[in-house]
């Protein structure tokens, strides 16, 4: 049972410094350039050995899956990761780790992680979060999407009334303090401030100004935190179409480094008003994972040797197959 | 009254019946979900249903797959954040939740993190997800889970989410909010409550043809025992025939054990 203390002994993996956090901004470029690049590019130039890693959408919703098979592609090494309910992203991530091609993630603030909700485990997540090759610090999801908040906002941390009195509070890096109008007890989380983020949005203009349909989960605080972003996109769009409705702007072009046009980039996950998930091959991935060799045939077919995310659709059935998950989407018939 | 259904049918059946019309629950997939459903289609046409993704009073088609998915909002009253729902939590607006776990313990305390010793586990579970918050935030939290002494332990391998934590004034010590922890547990055997005093999990009803024996024996905790103890009643033919026509007639949930 959890003892009292005033700040959990997990560790903190990144600076919540806002001044050091202001310094990087300041040198973040903000002329409003055109930024469209494959996703080949964006990740060779955006994401290094070592950075802190997080990934848009929930899980198997709206997920950039072609940047994360292209991290995984290039062999990124030591990456930190914030999961707040991640499931199939985090376990396209976990194809770096125990494969026989070192060590992709090093560290991980959980909050969700290793399980696809109501599908079940992930055999392969498992394998890498129970080998000990991976820190972890725990979280909630309110408690990560408070801590991109207060990176959002540039300051050191946010205040909850969540995680207090649990072995969630003890393991992850919050503290206790004391609010200085009330006196009452709260929880500050730590802000966070990615060194590179991907989010999968519905439409980009060529500078990065962004829409998302439906839910937005983190990301409109997430953009905002992160020091380099990528966006993935359904579909590219004219500014004239930004300007002409302001209001639905999410994410703007200052946020924004690359701008990858990916048509069903969030494939095998859910596109809200675009294409249901793909539960036959998401099931055909946990299948595969059971056994590692099989799991690494698996990997080999669909991740490690397709060169582009339209080869990986064909795989999975090209056209024909995105035009069912459509219409799944849409309840027709 | 028909005494023709699965354990898991009188499980949904039986939390339907615990929500108050006119109020606000964030659930998740699974039985959760098929007993808003069905108490929106039965008693409590005015609950408003939230997930932690952002979704607000979806007109559910079909059961949700994941708490992010499209059907969350599918012709719903707002797509929201996950911050958004929380933060109505958190204010005060949300009035039942309903979480699951690996184990509960006694004082209806959750874990969902692992099984083994922490950092180097037998088994890494997801972790809280959003229950931490939910079951911090919410002014109910209801738990379905399946009864068993795996599940129901003594001493939780690690807590991931407060019930009454260490006993009353335990979760007001720690800052939670005040009126807030753990309302009822259902189980395939019994419904269980908690006690004002202790806060300790009580039997208060047992499913017809459960002995009190029986539950017992698949507790790994000592359950209080009230001076009487009712028993659970049967699902009427109406909410049969909702949860098996309009709400789960794929079987999704209904078709599973327990």
């Amino acid at each position: 049972m959890s003892k009292s203390t005033e700040s959990g002994k997990g560790p903190l993996f990144t600076d919540p410094d806002c001044e050091r956090a202001r310094q990087t901004f300041r040198d973040k470029p903000r002329v409003m350039v055109e930024k469209v690049m494959t996703v080949q590019e964006a990740v060779t130039r955006f994401v290094a050995d070592g950075d802190y890693l997080a990934s848009g959408g929930f899980g198997a919703d709206r997920i950039s899956t072609a940047a994360l098979h292209e991290i995984v592609r290039q062999r990124k090494q030591d990456l930190g990761f914030a999961g707040h309910t991640t499931t199939h992203d985090f376990q396209i991530l976990c194809a770096g780790n125990q494969t026989g091609r070192g060590k992709l993630l090093s560290r991980v603030d959980a909050a969700y992680i290793v399980g696809l909700e109501a599908r079940g485990l992930s055999a392969h997540a498992r394998r890498v979060s129970e080998s000990g090759e991976v820190v972890f610090c725990e979280w909630s999801n309110y408690t990560l999407a408070a801590r991109f908040q207060a990176a959002a906002m540039g300051v050191p941390f946010l205040p909850v009334r969540t995680l207090a009195g649990t072995d969630t509070f003890e393991f992850s890096a919050a503290r206790t303090v004391e609010c200085p109008f009330t006196f009452k007890r709260l929880t500050a989380v730590p802000a966070l401030w990615p060194d590179v983020s991907v989010i999968h949005v519905h439409e980009s203009d060529v500078y990065g100004n962004c829409r998302i349909n439906g839910n937005s989960v983190a990301d409109v605080a997430l953009a905002r935190a992160s020091k380099k972003l990528i966006i993935t996109c359904e579909r590219l769009i004219p500014n004239d179409e930004i300007r002409r409705h302001p209001t639905q702007t999410m994410i703007p072009f200052f946020c924004v480094d690359a701008v990858c046009e990916v048509p069903f980039g969030s494939y095998p996950g859910n596109m809200p008003y675009e294409y249901f998930s793909d539960e036959d091959h998401l099931q055909q991935w946990l299948e595969s994972e059971k056994e590692l060799d099989q799991h690494m045939a698996f990997l080999s077919r669909y991740v490690f040797e397709t060169s582009t995310f339209s080869e990986y659709l064909e795989l999975c059935g090209g056209i024909p197959r995105m035009q069912d998950l459509r219409r799944r989407e849409w309840l027709i018939e | 009254m028909t005494t023709d259904y699965t354990p898991m049918e009188l499980m949904i059946c039986a939390a339907s019946g615990m929500l108050e019309d006119g109020r606000t629950v964030v659930v998740g997939t699974g039985a959760p979900c098929a007993a808003t459903m069905l108490a929106q289609k039965t008693t409590a046409p005015n609950l408003t249903l939230f997930f932690e993704a952002g979704g607000v009073g979806s007109r559910l088609p079909e059961m949700p797959i994941s708490v992010g998915d499209s059907r969350t909002f599918y012709q719903g009253l707002m797509a929201a954040s996950m911050a958004d729902i929380m933060e109505t939590c958190q204010r005060g607006m949300i009035d039942y939740t309903f979480l699951g776990g690996a184990q509960i313990d006694a004082y209806g305390n959750l874990n969902s993190t692992i099984i083994g010793e922490y950092p180097a586990p037998q088994v890494r579970l997801p972790g809280s997800g959003g229950a931490n918050d939910l079951g911090s935030l919410c002014w109910r939290t209801l738990v379905l889970t399946l009864h068993d002494r795996r599940r129901f332990v003594s001493k939780l391998d690690f807590v991931t989410t407060p019930g009454y934590l260490t006993g009353p004034g335990a979760r007001e010590s720690f800052g939670l909010p005040e009126d807030t922890g753990p309302y009822k547990v259902i189980t395939n055997l019994a419904v269980l409550g908690f006690d004002e005093r202790t806060r300790q999990m009580q039997i208060e009803s047992l499913h017809p043809g459960v002995s009190l024996d029986e539950v017992r024996d698949h507790t790994g905790f000592e359950l209080r025992i009230p001076e009487s103890i009712e028993t659970t009643p049967d699902p009427s033919s109406q909410q049969l025939e909702i949860l098996r026509h309009q709400v789960d007639p794929l079987r999704y949930i209904i078709g599973r054990s327990g």
